[in-house]
């Protein structure tokens, strides 16, 4: 009896989260399947992308490390750029301290697998009376998790064989961030926030340049929101 | 394949230990049992809508101000979602017009 009731409590807010992630469906599978190619092309075949898609699970960051794999090993400098790459997860994860809270041992895997398109939407998202909280965060996780995963391994077995012109297709990823933008922008409360976003990254961009601009946009976020703590409060 | 299956797995667990730290710092530090400092509460309560303008700032940091099409198929297709978000209110239909928009732009009129 107990066991049919979690899964139709999770089949119940599975249902829920699926429509949701379709964009990062899209995304990911475009994507995923772009760095299958790409890491085929170095010489690199369907075993270490899908590890490194599933073990490491971070995309930006695996596409930088295609550099990194075709010069000398230096695991060292691989790591260290890593956890530059991947700061911004700093700032996803205080953001989840209060939406994650009490959800046992799944929460560990939440954690590990918080990437961009998974703070969005977990973020943003208000999840209705009835649903247990834990299975849509849950969801939501695991579709996108495998999403990435599935892609690369797409790309790693058929890639050449895409023949479909998916040129502007990754634009989905963008215009799911604008959206969500939008629907964060919806509650008055949030907009002073969301605008020292835009305008503390574009500072950012135009001082430290397309390459580097995660870490000193955050600093400049974050310093404004401290500054700002009283007006923002209201 | 430049480096062993060997050197390739290390650089593999080197990149995801990195991701993990940056993953699960603030939930080791600021752990569920007890209750978070104040501005942090604050920080989890302001940061969502300031790190959604990152992201779209992100995406779109490569387009060029200098050389063709400056940035005008992102820039309408941007519009294009807000106009579609704001008249129809409907997440997909939203993300996939622009979407659609865009591939349009940039491989039929912008090529």
């Amino acid at each position: 009896m107990i066991k049919t009731g979690v899964k139709k409590d999770f089949l119940k807010a599975f249902t829920l989260a699926f429509p949701s992630t379709i964009p990062v469906l899209t995304g990911f599978l475009v994507l995923g399947m772009a760095y299958g190619v790409l890491m085929q092309t170095k010489g690199y075949g369907l075993i270490w992308s899908v590890l490194m898609s599933a073990i490491a699970f971070c995309g930006s960051m695996q596409f930088v490390a295609i550099t990194l794999l075709t010069i000398a090993f230096n695991p060292m400098q691989a790591f260290t750029l890593s956890l530059m790459v991947n700061a911004r997860h700093l700032f996803y994860g205080i953001s989840m301290l209060e939406k994650y809270k009490g959800l046992g041992k799944a929460r560990a895997f939440l954690i590990y697998v918080l990437c961009d398109e998974t703070f969005s939407i977990s973020s943003s998202v208000t999840i209705p009376d009835g649903i247990n909280r834990k299975y849509f965060y849950l969801s939501i996780s695991l579709l996108n998790y495998i999403y990435w995963v599935l892609g690369t391994f797409l790309g790693s077995v058929a890639g050449k064989y895409v023949h479909f012109n998916t040129t502007g297709l990754d634009f989905v990823l963008t215009s799911l961030f604008v959206v969500l933008f939008l629907e964060q922008w919806k509650t008055p409360n949030n907009r002073l926030s969301a605008m020292i976003g835009i305008i503390g990254t574009l500072i950012s961009l135009f001082l430290f340049g397309q390459n580097h601009l995660v870490i000193p946009a955050m600093i400049i976020i974050l310093v404004t929101l401290l500054i700002g703590r009283k007006k923002l409060c209201n | 394949m430049q480096l062993t299956g060997t050197q390739t797995l290390i650089t593999i667990l080197a990149i995801a230990l990195g991701a993990v730290i940056t993953r699960f710092a603030p939930f080791i530090l600021f752990p569920e049992t007890k209750e978070p400092p104040i501005f942090i509460t604050y920080l989890g309560r302001v940061l969502p809508p300031a790190m959604m303008g990152l992201l779209v700032v992100y995406c779109l940091k490569g387009i060029s101000m200098e050389c063709s099409p400056y940035g005008i198929p992102e820039l309408l297709s941007i519009i294009f979602i807000v106009i579609l978000h704001e008249w129809m209110n409907n997440v997909l239909i939203s993300i996939g017009g622009g979407t659609y928009l865009y591939m349009f732009l940039i491989q039929v009129i912008f090529c």
